[in-house]
């Protein structure tokens, strides 16, 4: 909402129409939703998410200042920082499988067919919801009963108990998440890959380079900036997995399936300690602030190679 | 608005990294093709895999699961399992079928997921579209600070603003109201004020100096030119907010806690941890999945081709 002070200006034209040049009247009314929403929904309750944590709240009686308390809280609970491993273990295995698999495919897509009929099959998973993804998956890995099992098991394999093994549970919910998101990432890639110019790859061909080498020497240098920019967003996303926990496992078998996101739900709707997970969510978005920094900096997301 | 899903990022132009596709040039039969075949072969079973799967679960009869677990067709063809999720069954036959017995409102459902994604497009696309005129097009004091100021939002993870936003729709009064799931994202997101800013910049300007000049107003030259103009982006856009809005489920979740405002993905995960003595219903379970999915699927063959080359990246180089 303070931001709408910063565009009450006196309009000097008044209501001559001569000089178009000033529409700070018009322009006032045409952003007023979207500065609403922006001040409302996304402004005001970043401050107010960074005041809670500072403060003990049940949601029925006002919050209580209560200084550094939450986060001394933070640092001495087991279960966050068990929350905070589990789920960079989640995002490594998630982000390592789906980036590394999305750019196969889009190198694929764009050597064999450019058509549009295998890039929509390749996205349709990314129409269903999490939800739906999670359920489909709950019930192929069934240990006694799904098609996944009963595959492992026709082949002499042992069952897996994919969603109720700790050591397993992880690995899967990455695994669905992958399934759903793979092709979303892959189009993306591909996008990138259509701005790097032909002409670079005859170039290569008539010096007589391998696919596998111009993938190497051509590809790869090329797409960096593309790349390090689809790492971004996945990686942000990807800290952010709630759903597939929520349906799958509820963050079992005891809190090995436990991330970040879901304890602090848990916490704020179990429990009823916003103040607390207020301050968990502040982490969060530390942790997000501060990978991502990292990341730009490491693959120097804005200068490409192609200048 | 999206929880743990990516931003959909799509560029204002897509026909310019489109291609029309090369005719078949004379490929030599050579072994690194049919690897790459046999590997996108796979990538396509493993992605259209479970939507089958789905349709043979929710046609099979749930007695029959257990025996037939390595059947890959349904066993004992029923259509039980769809019954009960549109509350054709009696709740004794439900249970007799293996089903929870309890009442899925699921027209009620389907209903609130329609008018929340509706909704949220609906304000999300058009006002953001004022604002991205305004940034694009009016000439107006500190515009550029202010257009800088909401893309700074983009740094901000949804997730981050879901407990504050719930104690104002709390303290608003519209909990678990439909209203109150939408409200968040009704009013613009900054990446569609910043894609649809993207494409106002590149229409060209002769157009519009030409009906000023003939005494049409600014409103006029944005509801009369301008955005019948744009109408491909803005259908690209208002696609994919639906899409995303149909499939939120951690927002919904924590807003809606009776039928009344209850969403398709919600009511899924109810119907899910209604799991009778004898085991999960999985038929009816199935049944109601695909049928959760069922919308997005439709409108995904109508517009695949949009969605699709709606992919890319706008104002990267």
């Amino acid at each position: 909402m303070m931001a709408t002070t910063t565009s009450i200006e006196p309009v000097k034209a008044g209501p001559a129409r001569k000089g178009p040049r000033d529409d700070t009247r018009l322009a006032l009314l045409f952003i007023l939703p979207a500065l609403i929403g922006f001040g409302v929904f996304l402004v005001w309750p970043t401050l107010r998410g960074i005041y809670l944590s500072f403060t003990k709240f049940n949601l029925l009686t006002p919050p209580e200042f209560n200084g550094l308390d939450n986060y001394i809280r933070m640092v001495q609970d087991p279960v966050f920082w068990n929350a905070m491993k589990v789920t960079l273990y989640y995002v490594l295995l998630n982000i390592g499988f789906q980036t590394v698999l999305a750019l196969v495919i889009a190198v694929m897509m764009q050597r064999l067919t450019q058509r549009t009929w295998l890039r929509g099959i390749v996205l349709t998973p990314f129409l269903v919801s999490n939800v739906v993804a999670a359920m489909v998956f709950l019930w192929i890995l069934d240990y006694q009963l799904g098609i996944g099992n009963t595959i492992l098991a026709s082949v002499g394999l042992d069952r897996i108990p994919f969603l109720s093994d700790s050591a397993w549970v992880i690995p899967t919910i990455a695994f669905i998440n992958v399934w759903r998101h793979v092709g979303y990432t892959a189009l993306l890639i591909f996008a990138g890959l259509q701005t790097i110019p032909d002409s670079v790859y005859e170039a290569g061909r008539i010096d007589g380079a391998s696919e596998v080498r111009m993938f190497r020497s051509i590809t790869v240098p090329l797409l960096r900036p593309i790349l390090s920019l689809v790492l971004i967003i996945t990686v942000v996303g990807s800290f952010q997995v709630f759903d597939t926990v929520a349906i799958a496992t509820k963050g079992g078998p005891v809190d090995s399936s436990r991330v970040l996101q879901y304890y602090i739900y848990d916490v704020a709707f179990g429990r009823f300690q916003f103040g607390y997970a207020s301050a968990m969510s502040v982490a969060l978005l530390a942790v997000l602030v501060i990978i991502t920094f990292i990341q730009y900096r490491l693959t120097r997301a804005e200068s490409s190679d192609l200048a | 608005m999206t929880t743990d899903t990516t931003p959909p990022v799509a560029t204002a132009l897509p026909t310019l990294i489109r291609r029309e596709p090369a005719p078949p040039e004379p490929h030599r039969l050579n072994f690194g093709r049919v690897l790459a075949w046999t590997f996108m072969i796979l990538v396509i079973l493993v992605s259209l895999f479970p939507f089958y799967w789905m349709l043979r679960t929710a046609l099979s009869s749930n007695n029959a699961l257990y025996a037939g677990s390595d059947n890959l067709l349904p066993v004992q063809t029923s259509g039980g399992g769809f019954e009960r999720v549109f509350g054709l069954q009696t709740g004794q036959e439900a249970i007799d079928a293996g089903g929870a017995g309890q009442a899925i409102n699921f027209w009620r459902y389907l209903f609130n997921s329609v008018v929340v994604s509706t909704l949220i497009t609906v304000g999300q696309v058009f006002f953001s579209a004022m604002a991205a005129y305004a940034f694009a097009r009016l000439q107006w004091r500190h515009r550029e600070k202010v257009f800088a100021f909401f893309l700074a939002g983009l740094m901000i993870p949804a997730i981050f603003t879901l407990l504050p936003n719930f104690v104002l729709i709390k303290q608003l009064g519209l909990v678990d109201t439909l209203l109150g799931i939408a409200l968040p994202t009704m009013f613009m997101t900054p990446f569609a004020v910043f894609f649809l800013r993207q494409f106002f910049l590149g229409i060209s300007r002769e157009v519009e100096e030409a009906a000023l000049m003939d005494g049409a107003s600014k409103v006029r030259v944005f509801f009369r030119l301008i955005l019948p103009m744009s109408v491909a982006p803005i259908t690209t856009l208002a696609i994919l907010t639906y899409i995303a809005a149909w499939n939120e489920y951690f927002w919904a979740l924590m807003v809606s806690y009776t039928d009344k405002s209850r969403v398709l993905t919600v009511a899924l995960g109810v119907f899910k941890s209604q799991t009778p003595q004898t085991g999960p219903d999985w038929s009816g379970l199935m049944a109601a999945t695909l049928v959760a999915a069922l919308p997005m699927l439709l409108l995904f063959m109508l517009f695949a081709k949009r969605i699709v080359n709606s992919i890319g990246f706008s104002g990267i180089k």
